[in-house]
């Protein structure tokens, strides 16, 4: 039988506000444990929980951005269990009036555009971390976390492919790094990503029994996970098995995904509106405000580049793919660099660059002022493309401007012709052979004239020069 | 003495903040051991609190409390100061934070003479439910005080403070308060800030002062009222000066007398003296008028099923894991329940486990939400009422304080003691119990006034207006 699978995520996308969602604390990552907590986030006696207005705003900024309703009146509930990296003994989350419902995104899988709904965008606090190294008979609890502002995407169960979660992912992620709401650091967890799955026969209309899979902390485990996921439930149906509905962990090292056995019975999270706060009011205002602010995002940023500056589709796809590129691509556009040059030394020598050092854009030293830099020598025929590598990659190193790196090295072109016809002569003296059959009809050994008079000139003589003297003195 | 006496004493320099410390410890020391009013007494550090509060008052300062000593109730956090609930798990808690209460009693220079007896959690209406001691009634020590803040009215009855700070989730300000013959307050919900006052049931406490006059009780609302950046339920409203209505006439203020609070149930003394006050209030001008608030009845079940929810979340916290009481087990849920355990009364269980039923899958529409539409339709009773009548004036309580003992097995009589006191707070609307006579027994008698929303002024008024006319404040209990 031909199945199908539904696929539904929920992405925890960590936000990037100062402090935590209801008191002052840093929600800073990497500090020493328990060196951000106070009376309210460690869960004292008495104390109270008082709303971060940021972390609202970035929620509604999202939902604005993936065209969500934004709620005039949300609540918070508490979401009661108990855990000791959970301080209150419940967590303060959203359940029957989230901050955005009903939105979609849209994204391309195989040159086709497909809508991916959304079901709501709801505001939570983090819970901290047990930690059970360090100790054999006892565990430790670090509650830095505790309290950060966790904001939780879910989609509709339109998700049909692995292929189409992996883009559904890759897609907001890009969207919260453009929002500037979520650094999107899938391997620390900044932004995790659970899967609801299910497989049908093709055509019925009523879903299957559905698993949940988590621990997918890439792109390429959600697909990898996904693949196994689906694989698994058609044969298990083929079999004439039954699918139980379960939470599953994707185990990186097996390749599969593994049923988590839990000794408890399903949790009962009596959830109910807390009572500490006051319900959250969003008015027009308010809201009009937030989408004033909002950055272009990447699709129209796409598509500006391919109109404004007449870039191909797959440079702007690339130049898109993080603001941080798009922002760096215009910033060099802006200082006077031609766009598809500069656009050809972004995705050919830079993106290979920070790829072997796993490195950003922001945190590379090379700065567009220093392309710009370069180009401008280049076309003042100061230097030659190929020198033009050697400089750019000395400026990615140390962070120096071109013209010094150039002077420093002693890299200026050369294009005076008595001397290039110095080095012509030397090479032209020594390859009499060459120079027979390239009369005789080797027309390839151009190339050999030309570096070899490169390689004496260390790469520094004017190319069109050596060109004109070669043909001259071969009388071609 | 007062705190309006005590702060005229001591301005006459007839006082010292010294000696006034000294002589309510020394009274302590003589009545404590019958009363267990206080779950700490702070005799070291009143002392040298009260000293500084000295200094201040020669260099010329001018603050509300200057050097007066006042108790607060054990679930109300005071920093560096114990604060236990009156439960085994918090026995040896000491809060690294000030509640904003005290924070602001502080600031207007009172002295913390110690720390009051409580219902384990504020849950209780007799002060029996506490890990440390049973309160004792001063008018009669073989009867409760009340509960749950029945250490502060108790204290504040028998002198050994000049007024104290309780809290009132379903009447435990004010039925105390009758029960002890003083002066209890509850503000509006969102009058006082709840930071620092150790939660119970989140959307029904509220902390209010417990006094021997109604000046007092005005003195310190004044003090504690108003927003609180740190606790979003807090009202951002202006606070009036609440001493400043006190004396204004009654005349043509119309007081509403609810029919379904003179049922049955009701003990032929309460009954009669509080008529007597109504006619007293009427010899005062003010109009009676009888109104209905008909869905009364619920009330005490919509209250035990909300209270109890919020409390079984409220209380999770008390795991065994950050502070309090730990007693380690063989794996964590082993600890879980092993701490809790032991460190949890039996009421207090009784009650968490009562909203967690209420709140699971499955209940939770036919117990919390059906409880929260009912405390909708409870508010609106209010609401319609006061278009008629400017406050509403009921008993305190069914019956005077009853004996130690009588009610412990049975919880459900036990809940009934606050049946005139819960719906107001349902209601999240003020009310004020103020002494109005005695039984034959010679036990005191509490009428409550209840106000709109925000319109402390209005039951102060009434309040003060009745006190000036009657004698019933002044009559201390014979310990």
């Amino acid at each position: 039988m031909q199945y199908e699978a539904v696929i539904g995520l929920e992405i925890h996308a960590q936000l990037m506000t100062e402090s935590k969602m209801f008191c002052g604390c840093s929600a800073k990552f990497g500090s020493e444990p328990n060196t951000q907590t106070c009376p309210v986030c460690i869960g004292m006696p008495g104390v109270l929980p008082v709303m971060n207005r940021k972390a609202i705003e970035y929620v509604i900024k999202t939902g604005l951005a993936v065209n969500c309703d934004i709620a005039p009146h949300s609540r918070f509930a508490r979401k009661n269990y108990f855990y000791p990296d959970l301080p209150k003994g419940y967590q303060i989350s959203q359940y029957e009036l989230p901050i955005c419902e009903r939105g979609f995104v849209e994204i391309i899988v195989n040159s086709e555009k497909k809508k991916i709904g959304l079901t709501r965008i709801h505001l939570e606090e983090d819970a901290g971390k047990n930690i059970h190294e360090g100790a054999e008979d006892y565990s430790f609890v670090d509650l830095n976390r505790a309290g950060t502002p966790l904001m939780e995407i879910v989609s509709e169960p339109d998700i049909r492919t692995p292929q189409e979660a992996a883009e559904y992912v890759k897609k907001l992620r890009a969207i919260v790094r453009y929002l500037g709401v979520c650094d999107g650091n899938m391997e620390q967890g900044s932004l995790r990503c659970d899967a609801n799955v299910s497989v049908r026969p093709t055509g019925q209309k009523e879903f299957g029994t559905r698993t949940e899979i988590k621990n997918m902390n890439s792109f390429k485990y959600i697909e990898k996970a996904l693949e196994y996921e689906i694989k698994r439930q058609v044969k298990l149906l083929n079999d004439g098995g039954r699918i139980i509905q379960e939470t599953r962990l994707w185990n990186t090292n097996k390749g599969i995904t593994e049923s988590m056995r839990s000794k408890e019975k399903a949790h009962d999270y009596r959830y109910f509106p807390d009572p500490d706060l006051v319900p959250v009011e969003v008015n027009d205002k308010w809201i009009e405000e937030i989408r004033s602010q909002l950055v272009e995002l990447s699709d129209s940023i796409r598509q500006r580049f391919v109109s404004q500056y007449g870039l191909p589709v797959q440079d702007a796809d690339l130049l898109t793919s993080e603001r941080s590129i798009a922002e760096w691509f215009e910033e060099a556009v802006k200082l006077g660099g031609e766009p598809k040059t500069v656009s050809n030394w972004m995705m050919g020598e830079f993106m290979r660059l920070l790829n072997e050092e796993g490195k950003q854009i922001e945190e590379s030293s090379l700065k567009p002022e220093h392309i710009v830099g370069l180009l401008m020598l280049i076309d003042k025929n100061v230097i030659s493309g190929k020198i033009a590598k050697t400089v750019f990659e000395e400026m990615y190193k140390t962070g120096n401007a071109a013209d010094v790196i150039v002077k420093e090295k002693g890299l200026v072109q050369v294009s005076d012709e008595s001397e290039i016809e110095k080095a012509v002569d030397e090479v032209l003296a020594n390859s009499p052979d060459e120079i027979e059959r390239f009369k005789a009809g080797d027309a390839k050994l151009m190339g050999f004239f030309v570096g070899q008079i490169m390689k004496i000139t260390k790469g520094k003589a004017n190319p069109k020069v050596v060109n004109e003297l070669l043909r001259k003195k071969l009388i071609i | 003495m007062t705190i309006e006496e005590s702060k005229g004493a001591i301005d006459k320099g007839d006082i010292t903040p010294s000696d006034l410390t000294n002589d309510l410890l020394q009274r302590i020391s003589g009545v404590e051991e019958k009363l267990r009013a206080f779950v700490t007494v702070n005799s070291e550090e009143a002392l040298i609190q009260v000293k500084m509060a000295e200094e201040r008052l020669k260099k010329g300062g001018k603050q509300a409390l200057q050097g007066i000593p006042i108790a607060v109730k054990d679930n109300i956090c005071t920093e560096g100061f114990r604060t236990t609930c009156s439960s085994k798990i918090l026995e040896n808690f000491v809060p690294p934070y000030e509640s904003t209460v005290t924070r602001k009693l502080k600031e207007s220079g009172y002295i913390l003479i110690g720390k009051t007896n409580l219902d384990e959690f504020a849950m209780g209406s007799s002060t029996e439910n506490s890990a440390f001691g049973h309160t004792r009634n001063p008018w009669d020590i073989s009867r409760v005080p009340g509960g749950s803040s029945g250490g502060s009215a108790a204290a504040v009855a028998a002198d050994m403070c000049i007024a104290a700070l309780g809290s009132d989730t379903g009447g435990s300000i004010r039925q105390p308060a009758a029960f002890c013959g003083v002066v209890g307050l509850k503000p509006t919900y969102g009058r006082v800030s709840r930071y620092g006052l150790v939660a119970f049931a989140s959307s029904l406490d509220q902390i209010g002062p417990i006094t021997k006059t109604v000046k007092d009780s005005a003195i310190l609302l004044n003090i504690i009222s108003g927003h609180d950046p740190y606790d979003s339920t807090s009202a951002n409203l202006p606070v009036p000066d609440y001493t400043s209505v006190l004396g204004e006439s009654i005349k043509g203020i119309k007081i509403g007398i609810p029919k379904e609070f003179f049922a049955k149930g009701l003990d032929s003394e309460v009954e009669d003296s509080v008529k007597k006050a109504v006619k007293e209030l009427e010899s005062l001008g003010a109009l009676p008028v009888e109104i209905s608030l008909p869905h009364t009845e619920y009330a005490v079940a919509v209250y035990y099923i909300l209270a109890t929810s919020e409390a079984s979340s409220n209380l999770a916290r008390y795991d065994g894991v950050k502070y309090g009481l730990r007693v380690e087990g063989k794996d964590l849920l082993d600890m879980y329940m092993k701490t809790r355990e032991a460190g949890l009364g039996a009421e207090v269980k009784r009650r968490i486990i009562l909203g967690t039923y209420a709140l699971s899958s499955g209940y939770y529409d036919a117990f919390y939400k059906k409880a929260q539409q009912v405390r909708t339709l409870i508010k609106q009773d209010f609401d319609k009422a006061f278009e008629k009548v400017d406050a509403i004036v009921t008993p305190t309580t069914p019956t005077p304080a009853f004996k130690a003992g009588e009610k412990t097995n049975d919880p459900l009589q036990m809940y009934l003691a606050d049946i005139f006191t819960i719906s107001v707070n349902l209601a999240g609307v003020p009310g004020i119990s103020i002494p109005c006579g005695f039984t034959s027994n010679n036990l005191p008698v509490g009428l409550q006034i209840i106000g709109k929303q925000f319109d402390e002024e209005m039951i102060l008024k009434i309040s003060y207006a009745y006190e000036q006319s009657t004698n019933w404040h002044k009559k201390k209990p014979p310990l």
